[in-house]
């Protein structure tokens, strides 16, 4: 069995006082076009984080970072107190090995757009195959995790169908099951209702709401769900051109912005009847 | 002319044993191509050793088949067959072919499933045997089975080396009884009989994985 060297997530760091995620001058640049420029910014533990605005304002790159499908231009991560987009060698920091970031990311799970959901597997089989293969897990005890992750999302009677037979909310929900098998603790959701039909999008966020209160799992989410973003989260980031515009409580973004740029953006959503 | 039906019943046996070499012959290389085809299309998107791999299969497509039979088996030592040469060589060979297919279906798995992977920090191992390839592959399979009866037709070619297949044979007793017309026709037909039913079993495979 591999070592199992992730915190679980029933024992958040919390308490210590150290943030759990902080970006540090991040720069991201594809060719000429920079999407995050000079970035501060830090997540407490157990925190639920909604970054919102206008697209292309680099908010899913910071997901990509922290899954580390991409890497950083410039600047540096640390994920519980530990470097992350690099590591340390000989009091030096450099940028991380592929067998570092695949040591490291173990702890965060990631929700998509399009779901991603293996298409040549069970339902089952999607949500076991790395608890067993990278948690180590026996298939029971697997199996047992994935039984009542399913029955958390909903869907405990579709545990032997195939992604494909299931409609677009219920293949989102088999994929939170999943990212939560591995008992991460952070969940990156990234505009997880965008590409489902209006009637299934509630049944998603009502899932999310339920692992918001039942888990203290850190959340960073990236969504155009305003109503969503107010009851879940502790705090909104205002993105544009790679930047923070603005950052507070949900309450205060969206009924009293400070910045135009929140106000036009948030005005912008709401014509458009997200 | 007249066609020599006792000819025919006297050539059966000799031609048979030609088909089932070409039969033999086509099977074993098929699984060489097969193999090495998808191994060739993983180590392609491998640094450095993969352009140097794409080197060497470029060479082998723009060579001719025959070409390679007859060097190859010139090269090797004489306790090695022609029939051995002939399924190494053949099999080979198209794995060049079935590599650029294997290359095609693996590019056509979506971004997200490699991300996904990643995203579960699955080690490579698990992210191409149980994600990208059986995907890949499925797609693939209808063009992988036109190499198959490419192969097969193929196979007459080791007549340059000699290896005792369907053509050879026919071209021994066609010789040997002056009856050219019939020996090669009949070659022809016991091609059609085992090629006919084949590309029917390969529609049937692209009607239910291409569906997918």
């Amino acid at each position: 069995m591999p070592p199992s060297d992730t915190p679980s997530a029933e024992t958040p760091q919390g308490g210590s006082g150290q943030p759990q995620i902080v970006f540090d001058q991040v720069v991201k640049r594809f060719g000429d076009l920079t999407v995050l420029d000079h970035l501060d910014f830090s997540v407490e533990p157990g925190e639920r984080v909604t970054l919102i605005g206008p697209s292309g304002s680099g908010k899913t790159t910071i997901l990509r970072l922290l899954m580390t499908l991409e890497k950083v231009t410039e600047g540096h991560i640390h994920v519980a107190g530990e470097p992350f987009s690099h590591m340390r060698r000989g009091g030096h920091l450099v940028p991380a090995s592929e067998s570092y970031l695949r040591r490291r990311r173990r702890s965060i799970g990631m929700v998509f757009q399009q779901f991603n959901l293996f298409p040549n597997m069970t339902v089952r089989k999607n949500v076991i195959e790395a608890p067993v293969h990278v948690l180590g897990l026996s298939k029971d005890e697997a199996n047992q995790r994935a039984e009542e992750l399913l029955d958390l999302v909903g869907l405990g009677d579709k545990i032997d169908a195939h992604p494909t037979q299931l409609s677009g909310g219920q293949q989102q929900r088999v994929a939170i099951a999943r990212a939560l098998a591995m008992r991460p603790d952070i969940l990156l959701l990234d505009e997880v209702t965008s590409a489902l039909d209006p009637e299934l999008v509630a049944g998603v966020l009502d899932v999310l709401r339920q692992v918001a209160e039942t888990t203290d799992i850190t959340m960073l989410c990236v969504t155009h769900e305003m109503g969503f973003a107010r009851d879940v989260s502790h705090r909104v980031l205002m993105f544009d051109k790679g930047q923070i515009a603005e950052e507070g409580p949900p309450e205060q973004i969206f009924e009293d912005p400070r910045e135009d740029r929140t106000k036009s953006f948030l005005r912008s959503v709401l014509d458009n009847g997200f | 002319m007249i066609w020599d039906f006792e000819f025919t019943v006297e050539a059966m046996p000799d031609l048979l044993s030609g088909l089932w070499v070409t039969v033999q012959v086509t099977i074993l290389g098929y699984l060489i191509a097969l193999s090495l085809g998808l191994l060739i299309a993983v180590v392609r998107r491998v640094r450095v050793v993969g352009p140097l791999v794409h080197g060497v299969m470029e060479f082998i497509r723009t060579t001719p088949l025959v070409v390679q039979l007859v060097f190859v088996f010139l090269l090797t030592p004489s306790v090695i067959s022609g029939m051995t040469v002939g399924i190494v060589v053949l099999g080979v060979h198209y794995s060049a072919y079935t590599a650029e297919v294997y290359r095609s279906g693996i590019e056509g798995v979506a971004k997200g499933q490699w991300e996904a992977a990643r995203a579960l920090s699955l080690p490579a191992s698990r992210t191409w045997g149980a994600i990208v390839l059986p995907q890949a592959i499925r797609k693939v399979i209808p063009a992988l089975g036109n190499y198959l009866i490419a192969m097969f037709k193929d196979t007459p070619l080791l007549l340059a080396i000699g290896v005792a297949e369907l053509l050879t044979q026919a071209r021994r007793i066609g010789s040997a009884s002056f009856q050219v017309v019939e020996a090669y026709t009949l070659v022809g037909f016991l091609f059609l009989a085992v090629s006919i039913p084949s590309a029917i079993l390969i529609r049937r495979l692209e009607r239910r994985y291409a569906a997918v």
